[in-house]
């Protein structure tokens, strides 16, 4: 490692790797985006990316400089035929020129950021490491964010295209703005022939039902197993977390012939008796690790003041765990409304299925591709929408309950 | 004088507070015994027996009662008319009866030897019927002012009792079920399979969640965004995922082959999905893309937690990043990685749903679990489902040996 610990030498190095994620990066999105075809061209965003990345270790005060020279020129080597990014005959100029403007401004910014403080000569380790740490932290935030965005993009570009179209260009993503509503009429059609309104509605009180019944339950057990002194506390305690591990469908088959002896099976009944008990565990081990944080101190004053164990529950416990109690509903709304196995195995009648037994009922081959997403995308939008806003005490109360410092 | 010990025993304050507690567990104990214990106890059952899905609807037998004739005057003559059959073709059904209110004024001329009116009612007696049974019994009347006056129809539905012998709960065991998986060449593929996909998934979803956490590990505008971004995968419906990969890497009209084509990383469109052994690395891939935000969360929940006066103190002396990661950020985050491993490990060996709405278990995908539902459901045949379900059970349970023995309670989940 140490041979490579040379300004000259970690500079391009860095830079011509750079550059190459940054082309790829930029002729994947201008492809989805616009349809056309752009494609990176390895040997030429190498030799460029070094030139660049020795630019940055030699000239490290002409940051703002470089951004504009190096759009400028990669707009002239681009209609040359030298610029990293490469078009087909088809791509229109505009867009060609964007692709290049933008691969020029930010490879050229980011070179620098990434070669920040190191010099020409000889590195110091620390150097060298910090140099090769934004390296790749950028080509962290790249990556991931590409590999989160672009499913969720196709399912909603699909949505709003028809098939025909798709098969003819599959990465044409653009939009003809002048279809006006008419680009939402999967959706429509969802809603008037496929009966999508009644699984929405469906999906969103099964949930919630789901969610209350579990507090209900888990609200007394966690708080049992997190105050009062019994025996068998600890091995309780173990059995909630081995409980949670048994894979549902070693559960679902006995289920399935339970329910079909006691005509459970289609009906929503069945699903709000069985959803819950699936949910109880994991918020009660959730619950239980968030009611052991709070101060014993403030339940015993209450204890002492003459209020019952169930009214200092009531009255001191729960409104102190309001957050916790947020978060570990959310999950178990989220579980209930992605939930597919058992809605799958015992739903058949369409005027009772859930959201994702409607989607797994659009996955014919006589029902367009574009229904199957706008579907999906039905399902999704509103559990991240619940999520996004409610993010903080998701991510609080899924860790904060079990995680100790 | 007595010597002062302290009290031993439970006092009647502590048992107080014990039943309290039971009290307040009940319900969910109820619960889950009802639904998670029941059920564990009846695949066990279930798992010797000889049962296909076919089995499931218990043999009954149905009854058709009708008027043959019009019953328009007195001295008509009409027929009552009783078609019963066997509703299973294989079953014996003993004891068969059959009773039905017979209508006043109607004057039976001609009584089937199997059945007696008597009383204002009809009985009839079938004995053992054989699976697949079906006859008429055929009862020629005349018709009188009382059945006129009544209506003309028989009324009500005739009942009928009988005993089945049912699969599920007589006495009958087998092993064969336990043979038919352990014999077959499919099992060890499927067990491979199985732990190619738990390894693989398991350790890319940590790596990967290790790598997310450690981006995300410092303050700057736009981490909240970013964060609840990489959550994502977890959070949407897995079914809606898992038709936008299906979607996204199809072999005609996918986004991802134009792309390869079109980089010229690929001559010819790829059957992601569809061909051995691409179509695992496929569903492991979309299982550490699904699950590395849970990892995330965790491994940065804890990273938030470490001292930073450490880390200042290192950089004083000199440590280059790197160094800094592994000499001190990674033994603290040791904890919380193996009991992740742990955790993840096992429920990705449970898991059913995505693999099941990839591939469906085609091109070598089989896991355990979509076995189950393979054998169970597709072929119909619930006791091989329920060897198979056994078998991951006695799995799951060295598995929390494990667990319950490494896992480290203080930094338990």
């Amino acid at each position: 490692m140490s041979a490579l610990r040379f300004g000259y030498i970690t500079g391009p190095l860095l830079g011509a790797l750079w550059m190459f994620i940054l082309a790829t990066t930029i002729s994947v999105g201008m492809s989805l985006v616009t349809g056309d075809p752009f494609k990176p061209y390895l040997w030429l965003s190498f030799f460029w990316g070094a030139l660049l990345g020795y630019g940055a270790v030699q000239f490290p005060n002409a940051r703002t400089v470089a951004s504009g020279s190096v759009a400028v020129a990669f707009i002239l080597l681009g209609f040359a035929g030298f610029a990293p990014i490469e078009v087909g005959e088809t791509t229109s100029t505009f867009s060609s020129a964007f692709s290049w403007i933008l691969l020029g401004t930010i490879s050229a910014y980011t070179t620098y950021v990434i070669m920040f403080d190191c010099a020409v000569g000889a590195l110091t380790r620390h150097e060298f490491e910090a140099a090769v740490i934004r390296f790749l932290t950028g080509l962290g935030y790249i990556f991931f964010t590409a590999i989160v965005l672009i499913p969720f993009f196709v399912m909603v570009m699909t949505s709003l295209k028809n098939q025909s179209e798709l098969i003819q260009n599959p990465l044409d993503f653009s939009l003809d703005l002048s279809k006006g509503s008419d680009l939402f009429r999967s959706y429509i059609e969802l809603f008037t022939d496929f009966n999508f309104g009644i699984y929405l509605w469906n999906s969103f009180y099964i949930s919630v039902l789901t969610v209350f019944i579990t507090l209900l339950f888990a609200v007394p057990g966690a708080y049992a197993v997190a105050r009062l002194r019994f025996n068998g506390r600890a091995a309780f305690s173990r059995s909630i977390l081995l409980i949670y591990m048994v894979p549902m469908i070693v559960l679902a088959l006995p289920i399935y012939i339970g329910f079909s002896m006691a005509g459970l099976r289609n009906s929503i009944l069945g699903i709000v008796m069985i959803y819950p008990v699936t949910t109880i565990p994991v918020a009660l081990y959730m619950l239980q690790g968030y009611f052991r944080g709070l101060p014993a101190e403030v339940e015993e004053a209450g204890l002492m003041d003459g209020l019952s164990r169930l009214k200092v529950i009531w009255k001191i416990t729960l409104p102190l765990s309001l957050p916790a109690m947020a978060s570990v509903s959310l999950y178990v709304f989220m579980i209930a409304w992605n939930e597919f196995l058992l809605a799958f195995m015992l739903l058949d009648d369409p005027s009772k299925f859930t959201l994702t037994r409607g989607i797994a009922s659009l996955n014919s081959s006589e029902i367009p591709r574009q229904h199957l997403m706008a579907g999906s995308v039905v399902a999704t939008v509103p559990i991240m929408a619940l999520f996004l806003g409610l993010e903080r005490f998701m991510t609080k109360g899924l860790t904060a309950g079990s995680v100790k410092g | 004088m007595t010597t002062m010990t302290p009290p031993t025993g439970t006092g009647p304050l502590a048992r107080r507070e014990a039943r309290l507690a039971w009290g307040l567990l009940f319900p969910t104990i109820a619960a889950v015994a009802l639904v998670v214990i029941l059920p564990l106890l009846a695949i066990f059952w279930i798992s010797f027996k000889p049962v296909g899905l076919a089995d499931l609807r218990p043999p009954e037998m149905v009854v058709r009662a009708d008027i043959r004739g019009d019953a328009e005057a007195v001295g008509d003559e009409i027929t009552v008319r009783y078609r019963i059959r066997n509703s299973n073709q294989d079953k014996t059904i003993s004891g068969v009866t059959l009773t039905q209110a017979w209508p006043a004024g109607l004057d039976p001329q001609e009584v089937d030897e199997r059945c007696e009116i008597s009383g204002g009612f009809i009985r009839c007696d079938f004995g053992d019927v054989e699976g697949g049974f079906r006859d008429q019994i055929r009862i020629p009347s005349i018709v009188g002012q009382d059945f006129l006056d009544s209506g003309g129809d028989l009324s009500g539905e005739p009942e009928v009792t009988g005993e089945a012998d049912n699969i599920l709960t007589n006495s009958e065991f087998t092993l064969e079920n336990f043979a038919k998986v352990f014999d077959s060449d499919e099992f060890w593929g499927v067990l491979g399979v199985t732990l190619f996909y738990t390894i693989f998934g398991t350790i890319g979803a940590l790596v990967f969640g290790l790598f997310a956490a450690l981006l995300l590990n410092k303050s700057f505008r736009g981490q909240g965004i970013l964060r609840g971004l990489y959550l994502f995968p977890y959070v949407a419906p897995v079914i809606a995922v898992a038709f936008a990969w299906i979607l996204l890497f199809d072999p005609f009209s996918g986004s991802a082959n134009a792309l390869l084509i079109q980089m010229g990383v690929t001559e010819s469109s790829i059957d992601f999905f569809g061909q051995r052994p691409l179509a695992l690395i496929m569903v492991t891939i979309f299982e550490i893309w699904r699950y590395f935000p849970l990892s995330f969360l965790f491994i940065l929940a804890r990273m938030q937690s470490i001292d930073t006066d450490m880390y200042e103190a290192a950089d004083m002396d000199g440590a280059s990043p790197f160094q800094i990661f592994w000499s001190l950020s990674m033994p603290q985050l040791l904890g919380i990685l193996s009991v992740l491993f742990l955790l993840r490990f096992i429920w990705t060996f449970n898991k059913f749903d995505d693999i099941f709405l990839l591939t469906g278990g085609n091109a070598g995908t089989r896991t355990l679990t979509v076995n189950v539902y393979e054998q169970a459901f597709a072929i119909g045949n619930i006791g091989a489902g329920a060897a198979v379900a056994v078998v991951i059970f006695c799995c799951l349970l060295i598995f929390s040996f494990f667990f319950f023995r490494y896992g480290n309670q203080e930094d338990g989940l």
